[in-house]
């Protein structure tokens, strides 16, 4: 069966001052149908504009989609121009942002928000995009939705306001939901529910979710697969309990090790690991594995050759030299 | 959405001094350039001129009144055959003059004022800000012509008819627009008091003058010289516009906004006569604001009001 | 939200008093007794001078001086013009049809630029277009009020003939005629100080979408397919104009000194050039009274910025 989405050798470059920054450089990355993928990475490790970049809603200049297709239901959408991709968002593919303070605009009711959407993509009423707004809401669990359809932004807390997010992605009904980091910005109770939510909602409608985090203990609980990215490119890619349970990359088994376990830490008193260093900046990226400097694994070839993204078992692929030698 | 900040790549960079790169940046915008040479230009012009062009500026001839441009008269003539290029260049002294030290006097004013409201916490600081408000919804032209109405005979029975004029122009004017200054200091304050350094030195026992002029001044600096530059653009528009409505300098002295006001009658058949020193107003004003823009991009001072 | 009208009416009324405290301190602190040409100007009747001279009581403390002044102003009391031998208040109103009418068509003339000027040029930053646009606003407002005055009448005036030279409230005629006429002679004054306000509108205009453009709910906005003219439109325009209209606020003072200059040149008979005649004629009444009418315009102006300021954001007005 043809993956809904497929995104193929995807590089999405911005010009700086200083020269070229490769921020996205080769990425594939394949949904299912109603399937929950999850795309782990630290910050600035591009996975953010990858997800950007399938909806062209990078800003362009200074982005640009250097190569790569970004195939979605059978048609690739990297030669589309704004106006034809603007059939596809909201519709197709819904998006979910990081930041529900900031992601509203603040002079419109959340109601003309969701139902602005409505009425773009379907033919209804004034009336009845109200109506199916209201239903929205109250899919959500926005108490008293009727009341609220005309409040504004700010008369929301963070947590109501991602699910005001969640609606507005949901209410076309896409297939595809992109959610970036929806729960880094919350409090913690409040994530829990935020993530159960949109299970909920996935279940409902039936429509496959991309779910971006740094958070390994999101992609626990809500992964059917992960993408583990580093610095622009794909590391590693398996099912959530391959990757979990039989880690290969180094940079996997690192962000794995840093997950505080509350269940161990009596017994065990292991000590939480963290990755040294940080992601380097992609403006002339070093040669050879770009996670090599902070590898504990390092060997030679890695400052020179870049180890390619390759299956090592079914479902399981990475790209570390390491595998190489066994 | 965090993904798309662009790491800060000024870390990677050679690190210059200040100033090298504030020039450096300056450098970057063109017109600004062009605009300093023209501005020096036009300030060596008014300062080298007499000692060049030397045709007094009274020198009447009414048989060569209203001429245009000739070798004899480069700038052509008024009604009274006074040379033009002569009143330009002994009106323009006045104009530059004039911008200057308003400048300085709203630089003054608006730093002190700025300064003061920003370290007292209490009463005294709303009060200023208080008065700061009110003095920007004040109309400054028609409160100009009322503050020269009213006190113009008395100056000029102390200092004499131009030193008495240029007195309360200069006072007028730059006590009307510090309001910008005063704001920049004062949100220079707000945001630095509470920085590490300042509460080192705090800790390390500076005096609050001490603290003032050694740590907090010098990072508003970048913006007050662009409030400041504006500033003179804006007072040398404030003195041509007093002098065109005929209530700025005597009649006897050319400034350039004076040339204009005799000029504006004998439109039809002295065009000139007005052109030249509205030319030069014009070239004065757009050269300083230009300037201000590329320091603005070269001190990085964005949040100028 | 009337409630916040309401409120921001009160904020209004200090500022009134301390203009009016300002002005008045300014004419005590004046070297010499301002009325004592009374005196000697043979228009004035001795009595007229004596009943002037006990109203504004000139032997009394500052306080009760500023107190007898303001509440005469309160009570429509605002003295008499000895050039123009009436009421100064009927003197203004009498003035001030012809000020607000320019004045008012001018900013209605610049927002026309200024809108879409400004937004085309922020849509397409650095574009051939924006640097243009940027030069001439750059140009345009380093460019005094009385010369461009004066460069207008000496092009379309002078040269060309097209349009009158001098602004009469008597135009001859009646009708569809009178409106022409009357649209005519106000072509060069409102396009004077319309192109001088559209000039700093259209960078602040600008400089207020770039700042939005780039924000999230931008994005979000897009994400929906909404297509750019709308997302230009409806989330980015609507909230770059929160604080466009606090800018032209803060600009309404210097708005009514180019009217000055405009009423000047093109001799319209507005207040400004009253304010003028009356400094050159030492009618001291007339030039207080004018000059708080302009600061009453300038805080009128103020609150009617406030109150779209509150209609544009509902965060202000909620609160």
């Amino acid at each position: 069966m043809a993956p809904l989405l497929e995104i193929k050798g995807l590089k999405t470059h911005f010009s700086t001052d200083d020269g070229i920054l490769q921020a996205v450089d080769g990425v594939d990355i394949s949904i299912n149908k109603g399937e929950t993928l999850c795309v782990v990475g630290e910050s600035g490790c591009g996975k953010t504009v990858t997800a950007m970049s399938i909806l062209k809603l990078i800003a362009m200049p200074p982005g640009r989609i250097a190569a790569g297709q970004i195939i979605f239901e059978g048609r690739d959408l990297v030669p589309l121009t704004s106006q034809q991709l603007d059939e596809v968002r909201a519709k197709e593919i819904g998006f979910i942002f990081q930041e529900p303070m900031t992601s509203l605009n603040p002079v419109l009711t959340v109601g003309e928000q969701i139902a602005e959407s409505l009425r773009r993509h379907e033919a209804v009423t004034r009336k009845q995009a109200l109506e199916r707004t209201i239903e929205m809401l109250k899919l959500v669990q926005i108490p008293n939705a009727e009341g609220r359809v005309h409040h504004y932004p700010h008369q929301f807390s963070g947590g109501m306001r991602q699910r005001v997010m969640i609606a507005m992605a949901l209410a076309c009904k896409p297939k595809l939901v992109i959610a970036d980091e929806p729960t880094t910005a919350l409090d913690v109770t409040i994530q829990a529910q935020i993530l159960d939510l949109l299970q909920d909602m996935k279940e409902r409608f039936g429509m496959a979710v991309m779910l971006i985090t740094h958070a390994m203990g999101v992609v626990a609980e809500t992964a059917q697969r992960v993408v583990v990215m580093y610095a622009g490119k794909v590391v590693e890619e398996a099912l959530v309990d391959d990757l979990f349970g039989d880690p290969r990359h180094p940079y996997t088994q690192g962000l794995i090790r840093s997950i505080p376990r509350i269940d161990l830490a009596s017994e065990h008193k292991t000590r939480l690991e963290a990755i040294g260093g940080s992601v380097p900046i992609l403006v002339n990226p070093p040669v050879g594995c770009r996670f090599a400097p902070r590898c504990r694994h390092a060997m030679s070839i890695c400052t020179e050759k870049e180890p390619v993204l390759r299956e090592i078992a079914p479902g399981h692929r990475m790209a570390c030299h390491l595998g190489d030698a066994s | 959405m965090a993904g798309l900040t662009l790491a800060s790549p000024s870390a990677e960079r050679a690190v210059y001094s200040p100033w090298r790169e504030t020039w450096r940046r300056f450098r970057r915008h063109r017109l600004a350039v062009l605009s300093a040479f023209l501005l020096l230009l036009l300030i060596l012009a008014v300062l080298v001129g007499p000692f060049l062009w030397r045709v007094k500026i009274n020198d009447i001839d009414i048989v060569a009144g209203m001429q245009g441009p000739s070798l004899a008269h480069p700038f052509g003539t008024d009604d009274l055959g006074q040379d033009l290029l002569a009143r330009m260049i002994y009106g323009g002294r006045i104009s530059l003059a004039v911008g200057l030290a308003a400048m300085l006097v709203s630089v003054f004013v608006g730093t002190l004022i700025g300064a003061l409201a920003g370290m007292s916490r209490g009463a005294l600081g709303h009060g200023l800000m208080w008065l700061t408000d009110l003095f920007l919804s004040l109309p400054p032209l028609p409160l100009l012509l009322l503050l020269i109405y009213l006190f113009r005979d008395g100056l000029k029975a102390m200092f004499g008819p131009e030193g008495g004029i240029f007195i309360l122009i200069v006072l007028v004017i730059g006590g009307l627009r510090w309001m910008p200054v005063a704001r920049l200091v004062r949100a220079q304050f707000l945001s630095i008091r509470e920085k590490e350094f300042v509460e080192a030195a705090r800790a390390l026992g500076a005096s609050p003058v001490r603290q003032v002029v050694r740590h907090i001044l010098p990072n508003a600096v970048g913006p007050v010289i662009v409030a400041g530059t504006i500033d003179v653009a804006a007072a040398i528009i404030a003195e041509s516009t007093l002098s065109f409505l005929g209530l700025g300098f005597p009649p006897d002295t050319p400034t350039w906004g004076r040339l204009l006001y005799d000029a504006k009658d004998f439109l039809d058949i002295g065009p000139h006569w007005a052109l030249f020193p509205g030319g030069a107003i014009f070239v004065a004003v757009v050269a300083i604001n230009f300037i201000g823009d590329g320091l603005r991009d070269a001190l990085d001072a964005r949040r100028v009001i | 939200m009337s409630q916040y009208v309401l409120r921001r009416i009160l904020i209004a009324i200090p500022s009134l008093l301390g203009i009016s405290v300002v002005l008045f301190v300014v004419l005590a602190l004046a070297p010499g007794d301002p009325f004592s040409e009374l005196a000697t100007n043979p228009n004035v009747p001795a009595d007229v001078a004596a009943s002037l001279r006990a109203k504004f009581g000139l032997d009394d403390p500052i306080y009760l001086r500023y107190l007898h002044w303001i509440s005469a102003m309160a009570h429509g009391d605002w003295g008499f013009s000895f050039v123009s031998r009436m009421n100064v208040d009927q003197l203004i109103l009498q003035r001030l049809p012809a000020t607000l009418y320019v004045v008012g068509s001018a900013q209605i003339l610049a927002l026309l630029i200024a809108i879409p000027v400004g937004v085309f040029a922020a849509t397409k930053p650095y574009s051939l277009f924006d640097q243009i646009a940027n030069t001439l606003a750059f140009v345009g407002f380093s460019l005094p009020t009385f010369f461009t005055g004066i460069l207008f009448i000496l092009i379309f005036s002078v040269t060309l003939d097209w349009l009158p030279l001098v602004y009469t409230t008597d135009v001859k005629g009646t009708g569809i005629h009178w409106v022409l006429e009357m649209i005519r002679q106000a072509i060069m004054p409102v396009a004077v100080l319309g192109l001088f306000q559209a000039a700093s509108m259209t960078r602040f205009v600008r400089s207020a979408m770039l700042d939005v453009i780039r924000l999230d709910y931008v994005t979000t906005a897009r994400a929906k397919g909404l297509g750019q003219a709308k997302v230009i439109v409806k989330h980015v325009m609507r909230n770059a104009m929160i604080p466009v209209v606090t800018l032209i606020a803060l600009q309404m003072p210097a708005v009514f000194g180019g009217a000055i200059v405009t009423e000047q040149i093109f001799r319209i008979p507005g207040i400004g050039s009253l304010l003028i005649s009356s400094i050159l004629a030492n009618d001291t009444p007339v030039v207080m009274a004018v000059t708080f009418v302009f600061a009453c315009l300038v805080v009128l102006f103020n609150l009617i910025a406030d109150v779209l300021y509150g209609w544009l954001d509902p965060r202000i007005s909620l609160r």
